[in-house]
């Protein structure tokens, strides 16, 4: 086992228990042995480590709920080690990962290849999503239980919407039975097929076929009907439309059993990123409008939206060097997932407390993780962010093997100087002082 | 020490149909870009730029001696990753009538499959120093992103469902010489807006000289939001006809009109095809025009096709290579002064 941990004199931020005040940290055994504003210097026991925090902040690691890594088949893509380096320098400690693969995460012994792979790695936490549907086809029920029982933590055809209603009733049903969670890609494929970016003045000018904002919200609302027939959970995952956050709004208050998440991409930028035909503002589900945009803060702001995700989706330059349409989706998070989000709390749109539940206890939470917390005998999976630090988002700064950011040459505010994972220092920035 | 007499390596003057060209150029010219990528962006004087010098460029092009120098020494690549025997040929002729060397290069969809990006293209293509690449691509804004990895001039000739710009030039100007003018008119855009680089083209020109600008279409052929483009949206033909001084008729594709789009050809030719009978709502002495090839009996009926009192679309044609003259010119202006 590493040596002990002694963290002092930080900003204790525990979102679950309302913690918000200054204090320590003791690690024994990767696990917090204790904390509080009484955990200081002297309580060191012999042979630790003695970190002094001074003007940072202590939070928990992150859970990402949905990331995509390049394996297996997509290597040169990103690998188990590049993303989980991203993940830890970004702050995240547990992740989600998604089953589109190739071949897919369909089987337990997929399942359990993914979490060989990442403990090797030695960085963050992974947990295997595996797939509703056998091959992710959207037509036979994958094994759920047995991929369960691998370890898997939801069930998703992660990029790919279960289309067929019958197909998802029986999946939200089975589920229920397991207790598992059913993770939905909100977007009905038959209005979003061919469809390049959001549908609106900004594609019909550019001559770009569109996917509509109705496309999330047809998908949303039936699931919602299936969810009432069967009973059990759901996540929507990504929403990114003012009438997607409504009806899952108006869901909650009936009381149904459903959750969801929105992306920081979505959070912080717009269509208006396209103008010029810009590849790396691709992605799935398509940036919208500004009004969607207030929109779904707003849910995020009064508890509608649960959670962030990174959606975490590397592409090489040569899927993205081409014309828009031929251009594959998505952007890659994990590194940015918390710089990012804390733009809303600089911008006074939610409270910093608020925001790091929406990062760590609300998605543990969803997913079951035993994370996201500062808790004694909790994990000690550990952030220490400056806030007051400044970082700039370059190809150089980003550890993914991929760079197709949308933030390329932001400044963001808040930087994540130090990650532990089971009280084992996993990252650490190196001040360019 | 060698000495260049750089006076002896200068194209002879070129005689006709220049003095617009002299003049813009004496009196520094509104176009002075590099690439004409889209009608996007362009100013009115950039337009009338083009147009004026265009406006020359008919009257060569009408007489016996058609052949200028002020492209001699230059190479245009025609670079055609979607088939347009019209287009091309108009490029072509434009460019040899310049004095160019003019190389045509179909890319058949096939090399794409090979695994030759567009940036892999454009980059061997850079290497053998054209002076103008003019570009077709079936993507949008695949032309803009060619440009981006190229030294040369670049010409959109089409490009997806975006732009068009030298077909909303060579409209321009086969309104502004048969009608004295483009602003105030009211012009109907009449088809399958939805798809059409032309339209787009067209909407930002019309809108930019000043035109009234309405496109008649069913709903399933307009795109989302098209009012957002200063246009007015109409789905009735005898209102979107109402008072029009141009018509401007577009190609349904055949793909389309069997039920995805519109339910038949002879429906879509009921409501929406030119005749006589709907083209009485226009104004008397309404022009007709198409950016070709006609579909007869589709969008246009043949006897207002071939109505030569009405009908413009065999203008357009002479137009559009003076036009393709005008922007070649142009956009080797700067390369043509550091020679």
């Amino acid at each position: 086992m590493s040596r002990p941990v002694l963290i002092v004199d930080a900003r204790l931020l525990d979102p679950a228990s309302g913690l918000d005040r200054r204090g320590g940290v003791l690690v024994v055994d990767g696990r917090i042995a204790e904390l509080g504003p009484q955990v200081t210097a002297a309580l060191a026991p012999p042979g630790s480590e003695l970190v002094d925090a001074r003007g940072l902040c202590l939070i928990p690691g992150l859970v990402d709920l949905r990331a995509s890594f390049g394996e297996p088949g997509a290597e040169h893509k990103e690998r188990f080690e590049s993303g989980c380096l991203a993940a830890v320098a970004g702050g995240v400690t547990s992740l989600a990962l998604l089953p589109d693969t190739d071949p897919p995460i369909d089987d337990p012994a997929m399942v359990e290849f993914v979490a060989r792979r990442a403990r090797r790695a030695k960085l963050a936490k992974v947990h295997p999503q595996a797939a509703v549907t056998r091959g992710l086809e959207g037509r036979e029920l994958a094994e759920l239980g047995l991929l369960k029982a691998a370890g898997a933590v939801a069930f998703t055809d992660g990029f790919k919407a279960v289309a067929d209603a019958r197909v998802m009733r029986r999946a939200l049903a089975y589920a229920s039975m397991l207790d598992a969670l059913v993770v939905q890609h909100p977007e009905e494929p038959s209005l979003a097929e061919g469809g390049v970016m959001n549908e609106g003045p900004i594609a019909s000018r550019l001559g770009l076929a569109g996917i509509p904002a109705a496309a999330e919200v047809i998908t949303i609302e039936r699931d919602l009907r299936l969810l009432e027939l069967t009973g059990g959970r759901l996540h929507v995952a990504h929403v990114t439309t003012a009438a997607g956050v409504a009806a899952i709004r108006a869901a909650k208050a009936r009381g149904l059993a459903v959750t969801c998440d929105t992306t920081p991409h979505h959070l912080l930028l717009t269509e208006a990123e396209v103008e010029g035909y810009r590849t790396f503002a691709k992605v799935s589900p398509p940036l919208r409008e500004e009004t969607d945009r207030e929109a779904v803060i707003a849910g995020l702001v009064d508890g509608t939206i649960d959670a962030i995700a990174s959606d975490h989706c590397p592409q090489d330059q040569d899927s993205k060097r081409l014309p828009f349409a031929q251009a594959a989706f998505g952007v890659i998070g994990l590194q940015t997932l918390l710089s990012a989000s804390l733009e809303l709390v600089f911008a006074g749109r939610i409270g910093l407390l608020e925001l790091v539940r929406r990062l760590t206890a609300a998605p543990a939470a969803i997913l079951g993780l035993e994370a996201g917390r500062l808790a004694r005998g909790a994990p000690a999976d550990l952030v220490l962010v400056d806030l007051e630090r400044s970082w700039t988002v370059t190809e150089k700064s980003l550890f993914s093997l991929a760079k197709n950011t949308p933030f390329e040459g932001r400044t963001f505010r808040g930087k994540v100087v130090r990650t532990l994972v089971d009280g084992r220092t996993v990252y650490e920035a190196h001040d360019p002082l | 020490m060698i000495r260049v007499t750089t006076f002896a390596r200068l194209p002879p003057r070129p005689r006709a149909g220049t003095i617009a060209a002299a003049m813009a150029l004496a009196n520094e010219p509104a176009f002075a870009r590099q690439h004409l990528l889209g009608i996007e962006g362009l100013s009115a004087a950039e337009i009338e730029d083009l147009l004026d010098l265009a406006d020359g460029f008919v009257e060569l092009n009408r007489q016996s001696e058609k052949k200028l120098q002020l492209l001699r020494g230059r190479t245009l690549i025609n670079l055609f990753f979607e088939p347009s025997t019209r287009t091309q040929t108009s490029f072509e002729l434009a460019g040899k009538r310049l004095g160019a060397d003019v190389v045509n290069m179909a890319v058949a969809r096939s090399s794409v499959v090979k695994g030759e990006t567009l940036i892999d293209t454009a980059m061997t293509l850079n290497a053998m120093h054209p002076d103008v690449l003019v570009v077709r691509h079936h993507e949008s804004g695949a032309v803009a992103l060619l440009a981006r990895h190229v030294r040369c001039a670049v010409i959109n000739a089409g490009d997806g469902a975006h732009e068009h710009p030298t077909q909303a030039l060579l409209d321009a100007l086969t309104i502004r010489r048969r009608k004295g003018r483009i602003a105030g008119l009211v012009v109907a855009i009449c088809g399958d807006i939805l798809h059409s680089r032309v339209a787009r083209s067209n909407i930002l020109l019309l809108r930019t000289m000043g035109a009234r600008v309405r496109v008649v279409a069913p709903p399933t052929l307009l795109p989302r939001a098209v009012e957002s483009l200063g246009v007015e949206a109409v789905t009735d033909m005898q209102r979107g006809l109402e008072d029009a001084d141009i018509v401007m008729m577009l190609r349904l594709q055949s793909e389309r009109m069997q039920g995805s789009l519109v339910p038949s050809v002879r429906e879509y030719f009921h409501f929406f095809g030119l005749t006589h009978e709907k083209l009485r709502a226009a104004k008397p002495d309404a022009m007709i025009m198409h950016p070709g090839p006609m579909n007869r009996g589709v969008e246009i009926d043949g006897v207002v096709a071939d109505d030569i009192n009405r009908s413009a679309i065999l203008d357009q044609v002479e137009m559009g290579v003076a036009v393709r003259m005008a922007v070649l010119d142009a956009t080797t202006r700067r390369l043509r002064a550091q020679a």
